[in-house]
């Protein structure tokens, strides 16, 4: 399949669920879509269209989160980035965990740093950070301190 | 059968870096595995968001002592993402020359280690006199044998002197013949194809499902190599072969490597010989906001990094993804079914990447036998040296 083709059929397939759509340049694409439809958009880049998930990357961005995957169409050049965005209180979002095993430790790295829940992840613990990191601290966070009072740090240890 | 649960580490058991790894073994046979990383988490990404575009540099060629310079051409590349630009074409091709010496190096380095802990150790010392070679080209271009600081967002911050192109070409010449000499001893010895095939073989539709990239990838037959793919810097200039496997076994990965590292020596040759006159650098100041991603071939395989700008001069979100974030959890589909005497060598087999520090300990739970770091490795040397005198071979 081509490149137009690609795009094309994504764009035929989840009309209602992609709010937004740009072309940034010949080789990066990004996509906003609504998170219900992250499951059934993932599967079928990475099990129909045989995509790449490259990673995904959560930002803070103030007044909410978004957590971007990359997908990539190597033999085309092409990366295309699904953005799905959060709201501040109580994000969550569906694991694609089960789906394909390399999203399995992206998501338990953005659960520490951002606090992002998953639904359905088989294995969720943490990954870097140590056991004594207390709960609810998320350094990727726009609100966290550096000098927390919760942090490690400053407790002394 | 009872089982045994095997602690290796924290640190990692060849590569002598931090991560920790709780093998539960049947007798001889590993049933399941474990993995714990995190020991040696910088807080890079955080580290970046304090940083200007061109102090963030600096700090993520800190994130790699082996690869240093695929972290900061990642994200020179995903900064050159966000607007358009043009990278001098000289630049381009000392961008190559220098990614390239360091996947020579890399790739020698990881040979040597594989080699010492199968009990080869002439093979070691072989490949890390090689190695030395580079290393000394690395000072001639760079002027450092280590973290290059060769790369800034739209360009390079050194230039390479006319004057030095004939030594360095004479030094990289010199090793081929020795590095010939010790790819046919490792691929015709008897005892390493007996000690690596149909070891921890990844199957092609574990190595997509675990979106595998770089050499462990491409020994597994999945051809996937960003050079070839999506050809950025100089990778279209000039012809080079991209090396695939089928097996995915540890024998297939080291042929991968070595045979990489002849294409790799041939495009240096090809730089320095047809390197372009013009400038080096762009010297733009401001970045407008937008992002953009970078994704590069490290010697371990693709290296990603997405950076927001907010029109300001730091970056507002850096996302760093290092190869072995996607090799590492390989393990869980290679390890499986294999000996204790066989894990140190699978564990390594993907070229993990962490940081350099030396311990190890192994301990059965229950007390009775421990292993220290040695007995393992010893563990794994015996096995060799049993192979070959079942063979015969001295």
């Amino acid at each position: 399949m081509i490149r137009s083709e690609i795009l094309k059929n994504i764009q035929d397939n989840f009309k209602n669920d992609i709010k937004a759509f740009f072309e940034k340049s010949s080789n990066r694409v990004y996509m906003d879509i609504s998170s219900s439809a992250l499951l059934p958009m993932a599967s079928y880049l990475f099990k129909v269209l045989k995509a790449r998930f490259n990673i995904a990357s959560g930002v803070d961005t103030r007044e909410n989160f978004e957590i971007l995957y990359h997908f990539s169409f190597d033999e085309l050049d092409l990366i295309v980035s699904l953005r799905v965005v959060l709201p501040k209180d109580n994000p969550q979002v569906v694991s694609l965990a089960l789906l394909c095993e390399g999203a399995n430790w992206i998501e338990r790295e953005i659960t520490e740093m951002l606090g992002i829940h998953f639904i359905g992840h088989p294995d969720m613990k943490r990954l870097l950070l140590p056991p004594e990191w207390p709960e609810g601290v998320y350094p990727l966070r726009r609100d966290y301190k550096e000098w927390d009072s919760t942090a490690i740090r400053d407790r002394g240890v | 059968m009872g089982r045994t649960i095997v602690p290796i580490g924290p640190y990692h058991p060849l590569q002598e870096e931090p991560e920790f790894f709780k093998l539960t073994v049947e007798g001889e046979t590993v049933v399941q595995i474990e993995v714990q990383v995190g020991y040696n988490h910088r807080g890079i990404e955080k580290l970046s968001e304090m940083k200007t575009f061109d102090q963030s540099t600096f700090a993520v060629e800190r994130i790699c002592g082996i690869c240093s310079t695929s972290h900061p051409f990642a994200y020179t590349q995903a900064v050159e993402d966000i607007f358009p630009v043009e990278v001098p074409m000289r630049a381009k091709f000392i961008r190559v020359i220098i990614a390239e010496t360091e996947r020579i190096h890399s790739h020698l380095l990881w040979l040597g280690l594989a080699g010492h802990f199968l009990g080869y150790n002439t093979v070691f010392m072989w490949a890390w006199k090689l190695r030395e070679e580079i290393l000394d080209v690395m000072e001639i271009l760079s002027g450092n044998r280590n973290n290059y600081a060769m790369f800034k967002p739209g360009g390079i911050r050194r230039d390479i002197k006319p004057e030095d192109i004939p030594g360095v070409l004479k030094k990289i010449d010199s090793i081929i013949p020795t590095l010939e000499m010790l790819k046919k001893a490792v691929m015709d010895d008897p005892v390493l194809h007996a000690r690596t095939k149909n070891i921890g073989i990844l199957k092609k539709e574990d190595a997509i499902n675990f979106c595998a990239v770089g050499p462990t990838a491409r020994a597994s037959g999945v051809k996937r190599d960003v050079r070839k793919d999506s050809p950025y810097a100089a990778y279209d200039q000039f012809p080079w072969e991209m090396i695939t496997c089928e097996a995915g076994d540890v024998f297939d990965k080291l042929v991968v490597r070595v045979l990489e590292t002849f294409e790799s020596i041939k495009m240096v040759k090809y730089c320095l010989n047809k390197l372009p006159d013009g400038p080096i650098d762009l010297n733009f100041k401001d970045i407008p906001p937008g992002e953009g991603i970078g994704h590069i071939e490290a010697p371990r395989g693709e290296c990603f990094h997405y950076v927001r700008s907010d029109g300001t001069n730091r970056p507002a979100r850096h996302k760093v993804r290092a190869p072995t974030f996607m090799n590492l959890p390989t393990y869980k589909a290679t390890i499986i079914g294999q000996t204790i005497s066989d894990a140190t060598i699978i564990l390594a087999g993907i070229d993990p990447c962490y940081c350099c520090t030396e311990r190890m300990g192994v301990l059965d739970t229950k007390g009775n036998r421990i292993y220290s770091g040695a007995d393992l490795l010893l563990l794994s040397q015996q096995k060799t040296e049993n192979i070959r005198k079942q063979m015969g071979v001295k």
